[in-house]
């Protein structure tokens, strides 16, 4: 039948008009606007001593030059801190222009406005600010020494400090658990920064109707509605006085959900105060210094098991750097020390976590979102237990999986939703067993002594993880019947590239009996539907998918009520099949959608050919009764709203085969297999492209990857020559299986996809190095020159 | 990123560039493929006055290829020299080296001659110029000089020439018979510069015996590092130079720096591995010149 596209490998519908130069990116409207530029802290702490503009005035079509000084309300406090929690007693945010004191290389000072962005940096140039210099903190231990502090009223650096811990069974406490096991380990693991880095960057622009009263914004960002509300108050306006565009998005990867940012609402705010349209689009120097980074930290593991690899105890300490500010609360380090669990029930754990402040770029959520952190710890803890005990790797995760006869399973912890962390499906040892059939596990040890007697170094690595994905706490879909016969849906969280106008439209044309070209999807636009949380944590299938396929179903309910009354015939013998309304078994018996569309709504002026049409049947209204009867609403629409309990937990398994160079330490990843479980699938093409990109991130992570600071907060290598994001060239081919573990906590059965890929490569590479190497890997990113000096210290 | 206020000259004849040159004096900036100065001038790290585009100069996009070597003029894309089977057949390293250069699309507009002139340590076209023993062509209203490679390359991105003079063109001298080159680096990513590299040149004797051995080492020095390497060869056939011997006398001769890439120390270990490579390379491609003979 050609209207179940549920579960179809269909096409992106909107790649035509992204590869072909079509897509309407930030940058590409209001080519008049004016534009905006800033003048940004050249120093990582330093206290402002003064601003002189006056050079600058003197360039021709310079329009405005704001400092802290010149913001009115609202506008001149901190920026909102997005998602407070009990532990994080020191929450800061930056003001959106540096008041008295910048914390970061990159933090804006002055806004510049000018007829275009030319004389808009020219006049930036040219604005002088005297600094006087305070002590830079960079380096998380540093910081957590306390001696220099990044804000006077944070003693010892530390935002947050966090313990959880979960006792074993038999009631041992963690250290207790491990001091009492047969065998124990204790090592540290480093982490590196890096960021999300989006090829486009973050951009704003404002257009001010002052007839009407009214503020229209497109932004580059993952949420639009809540862009909205932030923009309405700090600007003092109505509410429904402002209007959020997302237009399209030229990735996000989670720095974009972070809102308001300064620009977005200091040029809302210049565009109203002056009356004129204005623009900024971020530039990629800036994006680096200016926006957010994420992943780094500092772990310090003890672990107890037992001869069979059973981990009895686990402890471990975080230092997690989290740059100048907190706009977005502790999630990071939160979901660290919660999802590096994994797929294993283990004896007793404990997790502390202290979040500090440095004089860097602030720390937000990026693809994986703490994850790959989490899972890099376990994965190499359970590789150590099984290097110590001389075990097969995948032996040991086996013996320490929870059962697919165990679920719903409760770890115990509080997840980042502030929900109990409570995995909903699973089958992780039919996961293990697909991947090792897919990369030849059990067959790799005779690939290796083949290679080694071509005097080749190869390794193999694997790496396990589960992700709760769809959080809440809602989102709402929305969905139009017209007359004409097309179906329109919207929904409030956006798109960044993901392909939501393909698999939204497929659970619509699937619920709704119509063809898919019929359909058509709207989504982060506040005029068309203004309740949304946004797009992040693995979540738009899940939570717009489910919202949709509800609000499909009320209109579903709906048109077959009125073709029951059109047809004579009972609502529960109708199906719908390529956008007509049919008595099952009996195709002659039938109206178009379209035809229904036109009955709902009382007030038929014959427009159209549908409408004229649709008074051959006759009326749906009792002579007796309202035109529009009680609990009725004119038209063929719907709108629901999808809000879990809690979240739904996809789970993953990858592994590696990699080659070093024993010569020049170069790194070669010959496989790479993925065996992947979200749930239902949707769309399994758009599910391996969502992998595809998150390992091509993940190896960048692994291999290529870090934000360089040195010790004055100078960000050394702010640029893509020397920010090695990797290229097609560096990312193998990625094979993958897909198991299909329905969620039962949603109608679809849906989990998400979206960040999956990203998350377990730094340990699945770390792995196979480990392995090809024999030499212990304890940090990420890795470099031929890295590699090159542990052979060194091995060797000498 | 945007450039601050420039005054642009668009000539169309070599002589115009000159006058704008010379007319511009220090201030003058010549803008050829652009594939390094634009982002220096959007990145407001050169902030010339003057920029004149030799884009319209038709007379400078030339590939002369002749037995004793190719000229390449200064509007010569990186892509039209790589492809020229000419210049292939008369110094296959020209080719050998230009693969390496950056991505398809930069050596589409980049060129070599403006690859020379910007003279960073770690490029390519540096690299082979000095190994080939090369030149540059200067002219400046009034005038030309041609400068040796050895001469030319003054420090890092620093070059011979000087305010009102225009690189018109670059010289690549052919090598002997039984010569044969190569080129190998190590890049982080496919065409990023190179951690360390270089190109090579081998000429064997009568008995193919290596009688000559040369590289030029790049990201290893201020400026292409070339080092004579016959000795090290000991006049001995490929396969049984002493090539530990070798990689050590090359490590022996530079200093390179460490930086947020690689180390110096593996820099150095690199280099030496490299030229290992390259001069077996050069020796193999050599034995078949030899052969063809």
């Amino acid at each position: 039948m050609t209207t179940k596209l549920f579960g179809e490998p269909v096409q992106r519908r909107e790649d035509a008009r992204l590869v072909t130069g079509q897509g309407r990116y930030l940058d590409d409207l209001g080519p008049g606007a004016l534009a905006a530029a800033f003048v940004r802290s050249p120093h990582a702490h330093a206290r402002i001593k003064d601003i002189d503009v006056s050079a600058a005035l003197d360039v021709e079509g310079l329009v405005a030059v704001y400092t802290w000084e010149d913001l009115p309300g609202a506008l001149a406090e901190p920026l909102p801190l997005l998602i407070p929690h009990p532990a994080l007693t020191h929450g800061r945010t930056a003001y959106p222009l540096a008041k008295d004191i910048v914390r970061h290389v990159g933090e804006p000072v002055v806004m510049v406005v000018a007829a275009d962005r030319y004389l808009a940096e020219d006049a930036c140039a040219l604005i002088e600010v005297e600094y006087e210099f305070l002590k830079p903190v960079v380096g998380v231990e540093e910081a957590a020494q306390g001696v220099h502090l990044v804000h006077e009223d944070v003693p010892g650096n530390v935002g947050a400090h966090l313990v959880q811990e979960v006792p074993s069974r038999e009631g041992r406490s963690a250290a207790e658990a491990i001091d009492a096991a047969p065998n124990r380990l204790e090592f540290r693991l480093d982490i590196e920064r890096s960021a999300s880095m989006p090829l486009e960057g973050r951009g704003v622009y404002a257009r001010w109707d002052a007839d009407d009263g009214s503020l229209r914004v497109y932004s580059s960002t993952q949420t639009s509605t809540s862009v909205r509300m932030a923009v309405a108050a700090k600007l003092g306006l109505p509410l429904p006085k402002v209007e959020v565009i997302a237009p399209d998005v030229g990735g996000g990867f989670g720095v974009k959900i972070v809102h308001p940012w300064p620009e977005e609402i200091l040029v809302p705010w210049a565009a109203r105060t002056l009356g004129r349209e204005v623009k900024w689009t971020e530039d990629r120097r800036e994006h680096f210094v200016s926006s957010a980074h994420e992943r780094a930290q500092v772990q310090h593991v003890r672990v107890g098991f037992d001869d069979e690899g059973h981990v009895l105890g686990l402890d471990v300490t975080i230092l997690h750097d989290h740059g100048a500010y907190t706009p977005y609360g502790i999630i990071v380090p939160i979901i660290t020390s919660t999802q590096l669990l994994g797929p294993y029930k283990i004896g007793a754990y404990r997790v502390e976590f202290s979040s500090i402040y440095t004089n860097t770029v602030q720390v937000t959520p990026y693809r994986g979102a703490g994850r790959p952190q989490g899972v890099f710890c376990m994965e190499r803890t359970l590789d150590r237990v099984a290097a110590y005990l001389g075990k097969d790797r995948t032996e040991v995760r086996a013996a320490n999986f929870i059962g697919p006869d165990e679920f719903p399973y409760d770890q115990g912890l509080i997840f980042q939703d502030g929900r109990p962390l409570v995995y909903d499906s699973g089958n992780y040892p039919e996961s293990l067993r697909m991947l090792k059939e897919l990369i030849g596990w059990d067959s790799f040890p005779e690939m290796k002594a083949r290679a080694a007697a071509e005097g080749r170094r190869i390794g193999i690595g694997i790496g396990c993880y589960v992700e709760g994905t769809g959080v809440g706490p809602y989102e709402g879909g929305h969905v139009q019947v017209t007359s004409d016969g097309r179906v329109h849906v919207s929904t409030g969280l956006t798109s960044q590239g993901q392909g939501h106008e393909t698999v939204f439209a497929q659970i619509a044309a699937t619920e709704l009996g119509v063809p898919i070209e019929r359909v058509s999807v709207v989504t982060g636009d506040t005029r068309r539907f203004g309740y949304a949380v946004g797009t992040f944590a693995s979540r738009a299938a899940v939570m717009s998918g489910n919202a949709i396929a509800l609000a499909c179903r009320k209109v579903r309910e709906k048109a077959l009520r009125i073709a029951a009354d059109a047809l004579e015939a009972d609502p529960r013998d109708l199906e719908i099949t390529d956008g007509i309304v049919h008595v099952a078994g009996t195709p002659s018996a039938s109206i178009p959608l379209a035809t229904v569309a036109v009955l709902s709504n009382p007030l038929r002026y014959a427009f159209d050919e549908e409408t004229k049409r649709a008074t051959q049947f006759s009326g749906t209204s009792a002579p007796d009764r309202p035109p529009v009867d009680e609990g009725e609403e004119p038209g063929l629409e719907g709108r629901d709203y999808y809000s879990p309990i809690r979240s739904t937990f996809a789970s993953g398994m990858h592994a590696a085969i990699v080659e070093t160079d024993p010569e020049t330490a170069e790194i070669t990843i010959l496989r790479y297999a993925v065996v992947h479980d979200c749930g239902k699938l949707i769309n399994p093409m758009i599910v391996e492209g969502q992998i595809h990109g998150g390992v091509a991130q993940g190896v960048g992570g692994a291999l290529y990857e870090k934000m360089v600071y040195d010790e004055h907060g100078q960000l050394l290598n702010a640029s893509f020559m020397d920010f090695l994001m990797p290229y097609a060239t560096e990312v193998p081919r990625i094979e993958t299986a897909h198991l299909e573990t329905p969620s039962p906590l949603n109608p679809l059965g849906v989990k998400g996809a979206g960040e999956a890929g990203v998350i377990p490569v730094s340990a699945v590479i770390a792995s196979a190095i480990e392995d090809a190497e024999g030499i212990p890997i304890d940090r990420m990113p890795i470099s031929p020159s890295d590699l090159h000096t542990l052979r060194l210290r091995l060797a000498g | 990123m945007k450039p601050p206020p420039f005054e642009y000259h668009a000539p169309v004849s070599v002589d115009e560039a000159l006058a704008a040159l010379a007319e511009t004096g220090p201030h003058g900036k010549v803008l050829a493929g652009g594939q390094s100065l634009i982002p220096l001038l959007n990145m407001r790290l050169a902030a010339p006055s003057h920029l004149v585009d030799i884009n319209r100069v038709g007379e400078l996009n030339t590939i002369a290829a002749r037995p004793g070597g190719v000229r390449v003029g200064a509007l010569a894309r990186h892509a039209a020299v790589e492809r020229s089977a000419e210049a292939a057949a008369v110094l296959p390293l020209l080719r050998q080296a230009l693969a390496l250069v950056a991505h398809p699309v930069i050596r589409n507009r980049g060129t070599v001659v403006g690859s020379l002139v910007h003279a960073d340590p770690s490029a390519e076209m540096p690299a082979v110029l000095a190994l080939l023993g090369g030149s540059v062509r200067l002219a400046r209203l009034g005038g030309e000089r041609e400068v040796a490679a050895a001469d030319f390359f003054t420090g890092p991105m620093e070059s011979a020439v000087e305010p009102g003079e225009l690189a018109v063109s670059a010289f690549f001298p052919a090598p002997p018979p039984r010569s044969g080159t190569a080129f190998q680096e190590v890049a982080r990513r496919h065409g990023d510069y190179a951690v360390a590299g270089m190109a090579a040149l081998v000429t064997l004797d009568e008995d193919l015996r290596i009688a000559a051995a040369r590289v030029a080492c790049v990201s290893v020095g201020p400026a292409p590092v070339v080092i004579d390497l016959s000795d090290a060869c000991d006049r001995r056939p490929a396969a049984s130079v002493p090539w530990d011997a070798v990689a050590a006398a090359v490590r022996d001769r530079i200093d390179p720096d460490g930086d947020i890439h690689a180390t110096a120390e593996y820099r150095r270990h690199l280099t030496g591995v490299l030229a290992v490579r390259a001069l077996k390379d050069a020796a193999r491609n050599a034995g078949t010149e030899a052969a063809d003979e």
